[in-house]
């Protein structure tokens, strides 16, 4: 391969350039003027992602191709880098008042999460493995860290550290898949796998269901979610948050891609090893939901459930398979914070409170906050109006169309175990007697609860546009 | 012609109402007051604008209607709104229930402002569900009704409202994912959602089948149907006076009108093959829940297993795809819409003074309560279906249009006329009839005026319907004719077709 200037052209990673530079400054910042900083790196750190969104947002239509092809800025990827750069800004948002408590100032924490990001682009635009593995090591060794950063909590220590050991296991896992991905194509470039892959070798096969178990690993599809409900409840909330909303987008965005275009010729492999780990994950996400007493843990269950459903639309590896995970991920990081938020608002005394008994007669104490998150749960059941019935609509769509209809007929019946847990927590805030007031809400959570309720709510009324930028950010993958 | 879109503005402006309700604020007893109000101005003024859909319709076609068409998801699907003969019965019907409704609930004292949002949101979908002509956005509509109906279960019931909630979702809920899979079954094969348009698509026999069944498992539980109705009694029962009315009155209907909506037109061979099935399961509905009626001893309970009885002889009637078998299906809808409603609005009467709905705590209200008690027996008689009343018109016209097509169907369901006689007048002597002995009775109040501002004109409109059934049949006639004629056209096709083979 020959060093032309043309293969290796810098505007296409301009975001990612001022990412990375201004995450390096902001902790120079830090470092040299100590602990007080912690407000201004913050604030600082979600300037700068939103200069980042600006940034590739105004990155030019169409496919660019950079460092010899591992690097890949088309429709798709700048769709997902604006969304995990909108997930990290909001959490960032949210961890203001976690970061305010004098024993926790640690302006590391932004810029941990700034590199994080950092990695979930180039994951988002990886080409080849190298940029896959690296971009995913990046997010997840900064995401190990944040997990812990409760220093003084041993179940945050926990939480970090078996998501360390796990994660480095699936990284593992994925790096021998991707050796054996190599060792059978004699290329690691999407490209080049596709052109290679046309019939299914054992060695091949095997090497892509490692590859799939780590990437399922960082969606935490069954049978790869174990770290996720210990995670889930043992980090802070804002990281929680941030877990379930800003990886996600870049892990599935990395494994539609990887699935998509570097594996079109062996379809039918990859088909039941997703429609297995999709009904696997939405079972599993809906049934063990319901016996929950914890709010997070019970996120925690809900998330594997839903990236049970976006894999639906993966799996029929269609174009309106890619859209409708698309719409999934999009409809579902605004849920996710909508609800997290909530969670975040619910304190008595200044005390976090995380059991859903805790949520007991919300509806009487603080309405606003009760109907918002009553109408974030609907959604997150599928009902419509609202927009969670539009995700599960598009991916289902999909999956009828490929004729996967065992799926989508198990995949909505566990829709309706799901919305057993969903209802009653509706429930517990609706129907029974309150257990107290709740603290004012600050108001960050409050615009972003107000924001990502909104969305929720009034999908209906805008649903078209997101329905045609999800459509051209599919059909550039093909 | 109209400018205005007078179909959305039907559809919406309970929503508004529900605003408007949201924003006034006020000190607690003003502002109860002032909800109240408001409710029942945005249910009067709808129901005003949705009489002018009426003088305006046209009923010498079957076309839709008062058509809007907007983009909406880019991709055939869109928002479409419009009625016809069979639709504008029923969204008559909701607007027309709905001040009935606010007026019943004004001694509801909890939470009085959502009270009376939610009833206002369930107001929009209901509309919303009977004037979408669009499968998504009807799905918009008939699923989002869940909610609103679910809380005001929840929150409003009585003692097992818990149960009976999370029963009335899951159950119905569980139905219509199914429906869902067969829309975008539908969407596939048709790559629209437009109902007019997928009214002439050809559909695959094989689909057909499957479509139907999984359309069937929505309406059959929303109908109900047996042996899906068990959610029926149990939400009846914990639901608020105003809850039941609509559950009874309304949300029952979307399942007839489902089954006239799509599964006829749309799948009219699958619809032939399975006539045999509903058939048999109205027949068991009718005699069964006839049977079932007469041992209850809450009188919300029995009324609603009468409900689960009279929907028997709708779908037999629809489903005999003869013209008097369908048009007395919608007539029957519209009738029972009324009666089964003024019914609950009978029993929640004597709630409001006894709080117990037990059939034997009551006796000789008559003596106390003569008002009460002729209005009643109004309503028994229609429930009965004694000639002159509007319950005779739709029962009788469902048994003529079902002899022709199944003698042995008509024969049994014709029992149940006599059953229904039965539970029905048992049911009024031992609550009206006999001496008043009960303690507690011998101070009971009859009718406020409130009270007979909300029974007397569904008095009138039974016996009007009665004696004089017409301006519902003439309404739905061309739309019914045209939906008999396309199901027969098809079947002979496929009939003629076996037969040359």
């Amino acid at each position: 391969m020959s060093f032309e200037t043309a293969g290796y052209q810098l505007a296409p990673v301009v975001p990612e350039l001022v990412l990375a530079v201004g995450s390096m400054a902001l902790l120079m910042l830090g470092a040299y003027r100590g602990q007080g900083t912690t407000r201004a790196v913050t604030s600082l750190a979600v300037l700068l992602l939103i200069v980042v969104g600006v940034l590739e947002y105004l990155q030019p239509a169409g496919k660019q191709v950079t460092f010899g092809g591992s690097f890949i800025v088309d429709d798709f990827a700048r769709f997902m880098k604006i969304l995990a750069l909108i997930g990290s800004a909001v959490t960032l948002l949210l961890s203001t008042e976690f970061l305010s408590d004098p024993s926790r100032r640690i302006f590391e924490y932004s810029i941990l999460v700034l590199l994080s990001t950092l990695g979930m682009m180039v994951l988002i635009s990886a080409g080849d493995l190298i940029m896959l593995y690296l971009g995913l090591e990046l997010m997840s060794l900064a995401l190990y860290v944040v997990a812990a950063s409760n220093r003084d909590n041993a179940k945050s220590n926990e939480a970090g550290l078996k998501y360390f050991v796990l994660g480095a296991l699936s990284s593992g896992m994925l790096l021998y898949g991707a050796s054996l991905i190599y060792g059978f194509t004699g290329t690691v470039s999407f490209a080049g796998i596709a052109a290679a892959a046309t019939t299914a070798n054992v060695g091949l096969v095997f090497g892509l269901v490692f590859l799939l178990a780590g990437l399922c690993f960082k969606i935490s599809a069954v049978p790869f979610h174990m770290w996720t409900p210990d995670v889930y409840e043992g980090a802070p909330t804002p990281v929680t948050a941030f877990f379930a909303s800003a990886p996600k987008v870049a892990a599935l965005a990395v494994f539609t891609r990887a699935t998509l275009t570097a594996f079109p010729g062996i379809v039918p492999q990859w088909q039941q090893i997703l429609v297995f780990v999709s009904i696997a994950s939405m079972a599993l996400g809906s049934f063990a939901a319901i016996g929950q007493t914890n709010i997070k843990r019970l996120m925690a269950y809900s998330s594997i459930g839903h990236m049970g459903f976006a894999l639906v639309g993966l799996a029929s590896g269609t174009v309106e398979g890619a859209q409708g995970v698309l719409m999934y991920i999009v409809i579902y990081v605004a849920m996710t914070l909508g609800s997290f938020s909530v969670i975040l608002a619910m304190k008595r005394n200044g005390q976090a409170v995380e059991q859903i008994s805790d949520f007991a007669g919300l509806s009487r104490t603080n309405p606003l906050l009760a109907f918002l998150f009553a109408m974030l749960l609907f959604s997150l059941a599928g009902i419509p109006p609202l927009a969670g019935f539009f995700a599960k609509w598009y991916v289902f769509v999909a999956a009828i169309k490929a004729n996967l209809f065992t799926l989508a007929v198990i995949g909505v019946l566990t829709s309706v175990v799901g919305a057993y847990y969903y209802l009653a927590i509706v429930k517990t805030m609706y129907f029974d007697e309150p257990a107290g007031q709740v603290d004012p809400v600050r108001v960050e959570v409050r615009t972003v609860l107000a924001v990502a309720g909104l969305f929720n709510i009034l999908f209906a009324l805008f649903a078209g546009p997101v329905v045609s930028v999800a459509s051209a950010a599919a059909k550039s993958l093909f | 012609m109209t400018t205005w879109p007078i179909l959305s503005v039907t559809t919406f402006l309970p929503l508004v109402g529900a605003l408007i309700v949201y924003l006034s604020r006020g000190d607690d007893e003003a502002a109860q007051r002032n909800s109240r109000w408001i409710a029942l101005w945005t249910t009067l003024i709808t129901f005003a604008v949705s009489l002018i859909l009426v003088a305006r319709f046209d009923s010498s076609t079957a076309d839709f209607q008062f058509v809007e068409k907007a983009n909406w998801l880019a991709t055939g699907i869109t928002y479409h709104m419009g009625v016809d003969g069979i639709s504008l019965p029923f969204v008559i019907l909701t607007t027309a229930l709905m001040p009935f409704c606010i007026i019943a609930s004004w001694k509801v004292t909890s939470r009085v402002r959502e009270y009376m949002m939610a009833f206002l949101i369930l107001e929009t979908l209901m509309v919303g569900t009977f004037s979408a002509i669009d499968l998504v956005l009807f799905y918009l509509f008939f699923e989002g009704g869940l909610i609103p109906m679910f809380l005001i279960i929840g929150v409003w019931g009585g003692p097992r409202r818990v149960y009976a909630s999370f029963k009335f979702f899951l159950y119905t809920l569980l139905g219509s994912v199914l429906m869902l899979l067969a829309i975008m079954a539908l969407y596939w094969n048709g790559n629209t959602t437009d109902i007019p348009t997928l009214m002439h698509t050809a559909v695959p026999r094989s689909l057909q089948t499957w479509a139907w069944l999984a359309f069937f498992a929505s309406f059959a539980v929303k109908m109900p149907m047996w042996p899906v109705h068990t959610w029926l009694p149990d939400a009846h029962v914990e639901a608020p006076t105003a809850g039941s009315v609509i559950l009874a009155a309304i949300l029952l209907k979307m399942g007839g009108y489902g089954f006239l909506r799509f599964s006829l037109p749309m799948f009219p061979l699958a619809s032939h093959d399975f006539a045999p099935l509903i058939f048999t399961l109205s027949t068991i509905a009718i005699i069964y829940t006839s049977l079932v009626a007469m041992m209850q001893e809450d009188m919300k309970k029995l009324i609603a297993y009468s409900s689960v009885a009279h929907m028997g002889f709708v779908t037999m009637g629809i489903f005999a795809g003869t013209m008097q078998g369908v048009a007395g299906g919608v007539f029957q809808m519209i009738s029972h819409g009324i009666v089964s409603g003024a019914l609950f609005l009978c029993v929640g009467i004597v709630y409001d003074r006894m709080h117990t709905r037990e059939i034997a705590a009551y006796g000789g209200l008559v003596n106390r309560m003569p008002l009460y008690a002729m209005t009643f027996m109004i309503f028994t008689m229609a429930n009965v279906g004694l000639p002159g009343t509007s319950g005779f018109v739709g029962e009788f016209m469902t048994l003529l249009g079902t002899f022709k097509t199944s003698i042995p169907t008509a024969f049994f369901a014709s029992t149940g006329v006599i059953l229904s006689a039965c539970y029905a007048l048992w049911l009024y002597r031992k609550v009206v009839f006999g001496a008043l002995v009960k303690p507690s009775l011998m101070t009971i109040k009859d009718l406020t005026f409130r009270e007979c501002v909300t029974l007397f004109p569904l008095i009138a409109l039974t016996i009007l319907f009665g004696v004089y059934p017409k301006p519902v049949l003439d309404m739905s006639a061309a739309s019914v004719q045209q939906l008999v004629n396309n199901y027969n056209t098809a079947v002979t096709a496929v009939k003629a077709a076996a037969l040359l083979q």
